[in-house]
């Protein structure tokens, strides 16, 4: 765990209060304070410094990022504000090739003296690490782009909005749920905005302005009688967006499957509904019957199967994970480059096409360009089904025959080394038009499953179990009730060929993680994965209940 | 100066506190000097130093609580911080859950700093990840591994009378060993507040033997299995259990300490008798810090005493609320054993399962606490006392409660993440299937 700038909120004296173990960065700021942006042209000049005293000290290459990084938390349960978290992390991080190898060095001292030291270590340290170095390190070609800008297409800049107002929502959303029978309900609001400068001895000066915000809670019902609680998580997504998602929109609303009042919230979410909604069935599933385990065909929702994407395609296909390099943490990946190279390796049914792109408006992995300023693209991962390629950044796309880097470069702070990270990951609709209830209509007995549960996948991601937020028993084509205690386990390779089919573009939207986590030190990232409802036959449904 | 005296940082704080204007002020000053390397592919990939002080004001103003930190420490900066965390005060909302600050405390003596750990330099880390990888090497293995070290301090002063001072040093190192072909994996990881304790070629030679020995894995079907967790692999589900104590969520009904009508099972026999968990700031195997975050004093705390639940921790708040006493969350897990080696408990197995380590352990039931997850890095059979193959890994679901009921025997605790853990032999510990995965 990486501890420098690392506050956990409950070392902030709120243990104890049911709060999500969540990173926040940097030093606690006024919230007018996160409105002020730095000027580009002292960026410039200070960029500048760091690529020229690298270059004179003997690097080949540098790149160095600005970034100022806001984040903006606030946490409540019932009728409280437990806590307002206003963080800035403001700093410079330069990295270097010299005489083959890499050096990362990065500071606080935003000064021209501070810039330069920075510069100066990262090259003394690329240098002491290339006497254990086996091979020079190989960058695919990028252009240089000039000084250019990109912002995140928002409509309203969420730290723009007073705190007092989006406080105000969340006690309304809590409010909601107690009125609806609910007995505890936590909710949070999750903003964040990095302002980063990216230049490089390339010839790029990049100036970006990314924002991303993310509404949750979770609805506990109690049962004194049974000694029972069961509780139901929010089906909002996390999204690169402005405040624009917070405000409900009719047309931005999907209507979930007959039988179970869900809805679908695309890029406008309706926090008072959803609660409303999550503490009646929060309340449903306390009774709720208990499933039998076997084998179902599973629908799932498109705010669940994001994860599921997530931790069985997205993860596996990332290239530092299938050389190895991530072998002590996070693992190595069953993916691995024979499978590819064989240019049949079933991944999954001919239904499956699944996309990997840093371009999709709203999503969390939405940029113009990424942290070593190479523009960011659309590419297949898998096409029909088959394996065709992985995500690679720009010292690894050599080893896969690109001639570019993919773009899917991602440092979570200026003082984090810039490693490959996961894109967004998409499963793309189905081109025969088909809703939800087409969908349903077609199994005979099967289970809907809707929101994030439980996720687990082994090392190198074949065999995973994933649990949901609501279960719904379908019979005969119709959704007949609520289920309980439903966890999926499967093989990823076998999962994926049981892909029957997805509703097509107009069900389509995306979910996402926050806060995924990678490396060692550990680094956090946001990425988005799309998809419409979906349908896996025959998978092997286990039943959770236990006594203690 | 990122780690200061306790002199140092007592006049820093009683400056601070000098330009205080608020009802109450309370300020904590923490730093840490650190150092990682990384290797993967018998390599170095990444390596880096940090460095960082940090300063927490909290003012409050009758009800209302504003914090504000600073990493600057001129006259200005201090001035500037209090002022700030008092006009955020001022804007906040009062708080239903105010509780007054602490006054002067009584704290235990901890031993946690060791100046081994705090002169550790780059040499040193790249001598550490040389060792280990040429364990690597000459069993013609690869070897991914993680050594990062870290000085840090936390002081607390207020305006109530309260100092804290706290200095302390860590060192984790982990590493994994795989097969050039990946049919096997080996894993081993310690941890240490004397860096002098730790010898990374020795360690990684455990990783090495385990991954050479794991090669081309049995499959066995999944089911009750006897196992043998050793600390590395238990300690996830033990934390999830015992840092899950929390009094408020027991008696608000959501926890697995809670009872039909509202009730707890405190004073409760919840695991098997022979188990006894406490924690204790003092001990010399796992220092912890002498005191809480909120500068409650950490004593020495027994959680589960002969099987039953002794004690649930608390916020000063729920403690004052409820009439109870306050007990702030343990800073360690100390899990009483007995004298038995790892080597020992595999003599007496008849038929079992080696656990290495688990993996990716997530919630599946908060009510019965549990947990999926997958073993991992090194899994082996057991027959007559004997190690006999190497097993595919499975993925299990269990409650850490349930297997603390179905308990064989305990080992010789050991040092895991801060914790001082028994290697555990556990019946009917339930795998629910199998994975491919080396």
């Amino acid at each position: 765990m990486k501890r420098r700038n690392f506050l956990e909120l409950s070392a902030l004296g709120f243990g104890g209060l049911m709060l999500p173990a969540v990173p926040v960065f940097g030093d606690i700021v006024t919230p007018e304070r996160m409105l002020e942006q730095v000027d580009p042209a002292l960026k410039k000049r200070l960029a500048d410094v760091a690529l020229n005293t690298a270059k004179s000290k003997g690097a080949n290459y540098a790149d160095v990022r600005i970034g100022r990084y806001l984040q903006q938390y606030i946490f409540t349960r019932e009728q409280q504000v437990q806590n307002i978290v206003n963080a800035e992390s403001y700093g410079v991080g330069v990295r270097v090739l010299a005489n083959g190898t890499w050096g990362f060095a990065a500071t606080s001292d935003v000064s021209d003296k501070g810039v330069a030291r920075a510069a100066e270590q990262a090259v003394a340290i690329a240098k002491a690490n290339a006497k254990l170095q086996k091979e020079p390190v190989q960058l695919a070609p990028v252009p240089g782009y000039g000084e250019v800008s990109w912002k995140t297409p928002i409509e309203k800049n969420a730290f723009e909005i007073p705190v007092g107002e989006k406080a105000d929502l969340l006690l309304a959303a809590n409010a909601a749920a107690m009125d609806n029978g609910a007995n505890f309900v936590n909710s949070a609001l999750f903003q964040v905005n990095e302002q980063k400068y990216f230049a490089s001895t390339e010839g790029s000066y990049i100036d970006q302005d990314i924002h991303r915000i993310w509404p949750n809670f979770t609805v506990t019902a109690v049962d004194k009688a049974s000694g029972k609680f069961k509780t139901r998580e929010a089906l909002s997504a996390p999204m690169g967006m402005g405040y624009e998602y917070m405000i409900p929109k009719a047309s931005e609303k999907i209507k979930g499957p007959e039988g179970t009042g869900l809805v679908g919230y695309r890029k406008a979410y309706d926090m008072l509904e959803d609660a409303t909604l999550a503490a009646k069935q929060a309340k449903e599933k306390l009774t709720a019957k208990s499933v039998m385990a076997g084998k179902y065909d599973l629908v799932l929702d498109p705010n669940h199967l994001g994860l599921t994407i997530h931790e069985s395609v997205g993860h596996p296909l990332e290239l530092d994970r299938v050389l190895g390099y991530e072998a002590n943490y996070a693992g190595t990946s069953f993916a691995t480059l024979d499978k590819w190279k064989s240019k049949n390796f079933k991944y999954g049914s001919d239904k499956v096409n699944i996309f990997a792109d840093k371009i999709q408006p709203g999503s969390l992995g939405y940029v113009g360009w990424d942290d070593e300023g190479v523009k960011t693209k659309k590419w297949d991962l898998i096409k029909d089904g088959v394996l065709v390629n992985y995500e690679a950044i720009r010292d690894q796309a050599h080893i896969i025959g690109e001639k570019e880097s993919h773009g899917c470069c991602y440092a979570d702070s200026w003082s984090s080394v810039q490693f490959q990270r996961m894109p967004n990951v998409s499963l793309a609709p189905g081109k025969e038009k088909k809703n939800v209830d087409q969908l349903i209509a077609g199994v005979d007995k099967g289970i809907y499953i809707a929101g994030r549960g439980s996720y687990s996948i082994d090392q190198q991601r074949y065999n995973f179990q994933f649990g949901g937020t609501t279960f719904h028993e379908i019979k005969n084509g119709k959704i007949v009730g609520p289920l309980e205690d439903v966890a999926y386990q499967s093989n990823t390779q076998e999962f994926w060929n049981s892909c029957a089919g997805s509703c097509d573009e107009s069900d389509y939207r995306l979910f996402g993680s926050f806060f995924d986590g990678k490396g060692q030190p550990s680094q956090i990232s946001a990425v988005s994965h799309g998809s419409a409802h979906t349908r896996f036959n025959g998978v092997n449904v286990i039943n959770t209940a236990r006594k203690i | 100066m990122a780690i200061l005296s306790k002199e140092e940082a007592q006049a820093i704080l009683k400056k601070a506190l000098g330009y205080s204007k608020a009802d109450e002020c309370e300020i904590t000053l923490t730093g840490n000097v650190g150092g990682n390397i990384r290797y993967a592919r018998n390599e170095v990939s990444t390596s880096g130093a940090e460095e960082n002080v940090s300063m927490a004001v909290e003012s409050r103003f009758g009800k209302r609580s504003g914090v504000a930190t600073i990493n600057e420490f001129d006259d200005t900066s201090l001035e500037k911080v209090v002022r700030r965390s008092e006009e955020t005060a001022r804007l906040a909302p009062e708080s239903p859950e105010y509780i007054e600050l602490l006054g002067p405390q009584q704290y235990t003596a901890t031993k946690a700093f060791f100046e081994s750990t705090n002169k550790v330099d780059p040499a040193y880390r790249a001598d550490a990840a040389a060792k280990s990888i040429a364990a690597a090497s000459a069993k013609g293995l690869t070897a991914a591994g993680f050594l990062e070290h870290y000085s840090n301090f936390t002081a607390k002063m207020n305006n109530k009378g309260l100092f804290a001072y706290h200095p302390s040093t860590s060192v984790d190192f982990s590493v994994t060993m795989r097969t050039e072909d990946g049919t096997g994996s080996g894993y081993v990881t310690q941890d240490f507040s004397d860096i002098g304790k730790l010898d990374t070629g020795k360690a990684s030679q455990i990783a090495a033997d385990k991954a050479a020995n794991s090669r081309n894995a049995k499959a066995l079907e999944p089911g009750k299995y006897t196992v043998i967790l050793e600390p590395a692999a238990s300690i996830d589900l033990l934390q999830n259990m015992f840092y899950n104590m929390d009094q408020r969520n027991a008696e608000e009904g959501r926890s697995f300490l809670s009872k039909t009508g509202g009730k707890t099972k405190l004073g409760e026999k919840l695991v098997d008798e022979r188990i006894t968990v406490y924690s204790d700031p003092s001990n010399l195997e796992v220092p912890s810090s002498p005191f809480a975050g909120d500068g409650r004093p950490q004593k020495k705390v027994t959680w589960i005493d002969k099987g039953a639940v002794k004690n649930m921790y608390n916020t000063r708040y729920w403690a004052s609320n409820k009439g109870a006493v306050s007990v702030p969350p343990p800073g360690n897990i100390i899990m009483e054993g007995g004298s038995q080696s790892l080597e020992e408990m595999i003599k007496s197995t008849k038929r079992g399962i080696l656990v290495t380590r688990l993996w990716y352990i997530r919630t599946v039931d908060p009510q019965t606490l549990l947990y999926t997850g997958l073993t991992r890095d090194g899994t082996f059979y057991i027959e007559n006392g004997k190690i006999m193959y190497p097993v595919k890994n499975f993925r299990f679901n269990e409650s850490p409660v349930i297997m603390l009921n179905n308990l064989e025997a305990l080992g010789k605790p050991q040092r895991i993440s801060g914790s001082l853990i028994p290697p555990m032999k556990i019946r009917d510990f339930t795998f629910t299937s199998l994975s491919d995965a080396v």
